[in-house]
């Protein structure tokens, strides 16, 4: 596993909430997990299991009515300072310092997440002037550079385009020029191939894997695609309604998954080489209103191995269940039977 | 319509009448206009003479990236957009055969129920301000069901048929999740017994644990309603799974249709292969050695000269600069348009080893 390394991220216990008149939300509710320099963390789980929001969390972006109402983030800093990004004011200057320097992130959907009135290159070299003792020439230098690195043909011409101008590959790689500009050590990618072709997401994972091993620079890869996952984790942490239900090497977790969200979802993928035409096991149900969020264990309404009593009273903790791999539910932890192979 | 007189029913016998849809030369070409005087100074040419069928019964997935045209064919199919060119021949139950792309307006609505469309995104594709019962049963008063009660028992069977309750028919879409609208989507498009269903990417928006609810459905009334599905998507697992046959465009021409199991396992056009070792495969173990395809889709605005792909494709030669390839049949139904289709040997899907997942 680690061997030691130091961790460079660790998130523990994080709670986020939004506090609306229909009642709260508890978007991550008790997420823990570490990441490691030079390494690539996947972040998995449906759509409202909490991803983005840790991300967002991470940066002290989360909009409002969100809060992190409790948890540490400790981020191990170049200087080898150790900061709780969650004790941090969003607003701050050291949480404004380390966006962009220390952490940078890559969104989703990179037309919205570029402004439309300025040009690219514009929008990098801010980021370059805010961040690095630069002047106007030097920042176009380091964009154009930075451009021609993340593979944009012809980049001192691109800088001077604006976003709509661009195609999605292309685009998603300025999203990627912009959020290296200032060197980070870790890149945060919320769904960064989500938008793109088959084709155009190739090349796109290709470049993350290039630049993080020229750089060092450890990722936190977010998405829903368990194949994207495969292709480029290191480690995996599966989410579901805002919990870590397992975790662990990106081995263990795709050959001896142990909870049983993790199984019945790797099982319900048709995967290109599963046999064709015949029913798929499904899991049931759908990811519930987070506003009608059950008791005990959030998947226990839809699990295969729910235990009537137990899951649906009580709320399971994250246990290691081997030396590898953890995980969040009672079958490992009432009867202690660890090795179910 | 162009010809609204020229009617295009024909009353002759194919000999071959297993083929329910038979799409033959179609073209659609936006015009771009620039200037004052709004002049057409270009195409796009969406979907540039394209040849397929499908047989009663079967499934034909049309795949490829944005903007090679699969949504645009599947309108054209539909009549929602006219083609500038081409037949779309439809067999009706009783045998005659009909150009849907010739016929007039008020011809088309009541083909239309023989034709029903499910949409990708389950969100904007339904009404909020309708109930499930007037969504559903919308076509069905379109159609001349006027009696309320008659509708309400056919909106109820429906709603049980795609598995949900039938008390819910007087909720609005806002009360159901993403996989549940996508059944709503489903039970309106077989409202009025289709025989031929287009699915414009009908998973696509769905999280990962409903897709397959989603597919085994679909599979489902296929088999107990005899249905022909017309499947557009550009996720190639998705594609593998539900199809009997497959369509690969690129540029708004296919490349390459054959059987699933030869584009997958023995692909035989270049971009078949790259389109398929791009796919991520959900095990580690099997990391693969991605072709990663170069640059850009072609514009269809202006697209390259001879063949589409040869900017982009690795066994490329001179012939590909110059010359458009046509169409071979390589084996029995198995349609490719490259120039080396017969000297090169291509890569498919790369088999597990059995037990790789642990059930």
């Amino acid at each position: 596993m680690e061997n030691g390394h130091e961790t460079l991220l660790s998130v523990h216990n994080l709670k986020t909430y939004f506090f609306q008149d229909e009642g709260t939300v508890k978007a991550v509710d008790g997420a823990t997990f570490d990441v490691y320099p030079g390494q690539t963390l996947g972040i998995v789980g449906e759509s409202g299991c909490g991803k983005s929001v840790t991300a967002q969390s991470i940066l002290r972006i989360v909009d409002r009515p969100g809060r992190i109402v409790d948890g540490e983030i400790t981020l191990c800093c170049a200087s080898g300072a150790e900061i709780d990004l969650a004790r941090l004011r969003p607003n701050s200057k050291e949480m404004r310092a380390i966006r962009g320097t220390e952490i940078g992130l890559v969104f989703q959907e990179p037309m919205t997440s570029f402004s439309p009135v300025h040009t690219v290159g514009n929008q990098i070299m801010e980021a370059i002037r805010l961040h690095r003792d630069a002047n106007k020439r030097q920042a176009r230098e380091r964009a154009v550079e930075i451009l021609g690195q993340v593979g944009i043909p012809k980049p001192e011409r691109r800088i001077d385009e604006y976003a709509f101008e661009l195609s999605g590959g292309l685009r998603q790689r300025a999203m990627i020029a912009a959020a290296l500009s200032c060197d980070p050590r870790l890149l945060i990618a919320d769904e960064p191939t989500t938008a793109l072709d088959v084709t155009t997401q190739a090349q796109i994972l290709d470049l993350l894997r290039q630049l993080q091993q020229q750089r060092g620079m450890a990722i936190v890869l977010i998405t829903h695609n368990l194949g994207v996952i495969a292709e480029m984790a290191d480690h995996v942490v599966v989410m579901y309604l805002g919990r870590v239900v397992e975790q662990g090497p990106v081995d263990d977790l795709f050959h001896a998954p142990k909870h049983p969200y993790t199984r019945a979802l790797l099982r319900s993928i048709p995967s290109i080489e599963s046999t064709p035409r015949v029913k798929l096991p499904t899991i049931s149900g759908s990811v519930p209103h987070p506003y009608s969020r059950p008791s005990g264990c959030p998947f226990y309404p839809r699990c295969s191995d729910f235990m009537p009593g137990t899951c649906d009273q009580q709320e399971p903790s994250l246990q290691p269940v081997n030396e590898r791999q953890k995980a969040s539910c009672f079958l490992y932890q009432d009867r202690q039977k660890a090795s179910d192979e | 319509m162009t010809n609204n007189d020229q009617k295009a029913k024909s009353k002759e016998q194919d000999p071959n009448d297993q083929v329910l849809l038979d799409v033959r030369n179609l073209r659609k070409f936006f015009p771009i206009r620039k200037g004052f005087l709004q002049s057409v100074v270009g195409h796009v040419r969406a979907v540039d003479d394209i040849t397929f069928y499908i047989n009663r019964g079967e499934t034909l997935s049309l795949v490829g990236e944005s903007g090679c045209g699969k949504t645009t064919t599947s309108r054209c199919i539909l009549r929602a957009i006219d083609p500038t060119e081409g037949q779309v021949l439809f067999r009706l139950d009783d045998g005659t055969v009909v150009d849907v792309a010739a016929l007039p307006e008020r011809e088309v609505q009541q083909l239309r129920c023989k034709m029903q469309m499910i949409f990708q995104d389950p969100f904007s594709s339904l009404n909020p301000r309708m109930t499930l019962l007037d969504i559903v049963g919308e076509s069905l008063l379109v159609h001349g069901m006027t009696n309320r009660q008659q509708r309400m028992d056919r909106v109820a069977e429906l709603l049980h048929l795609v598995g949900l309750r039938p008390e819910y028919m007087r909720r609005y879409p806002h009360a159901f999740s993403g996989g549940q609208r996508q059944r709503i989507g489903i039970a309106r498009a077989l409202a009025l017994n289709p025989c031929l269903v287009v699915a414009d990417e009908p998973v696509s928006a769905l999280d990962v644990s409903v897709q397959a609810q989603i597919l085994n459905l679909m599979l489902e009334l296929q088999t107990q309603l005899g249905l022909t599905y017309l499947f557009v998507a550009h996720d190639l697992s998705v594609v593998k799974h539900i199809s009997e046959r497959v369509a690969v465009m690129y540029v708004g021409k296919i490349v390459e249709m054959a059987k699933m199991e030869e584009i997958f396992y023995a692909p035989r056009h270049p971009y078949t292969e790259a389109l398929l070792s791009a796919v991520p495969n959900p095990d580690p173990r099997l990391r693969s050695q991605r072709i990663v395809l170069e640059g850009e889709v072609a514009d269809p605005a202006n697209p390259p000269s001879g063949c589409y792909f040869h900017p982009r494709c690795r066994y490329a030669k001179e012939i590909c600069r110059v010359e458009t390839p046509v169409q071979k049949e390589l084996s029995p139904r198995h349609f490719v348009s490259c120039h080396r289709a017969g000297e090169i040997s291509l890569r498919g899907v790369v088999m597990n080893k059995p037990g790789g997942i642990e059930k």
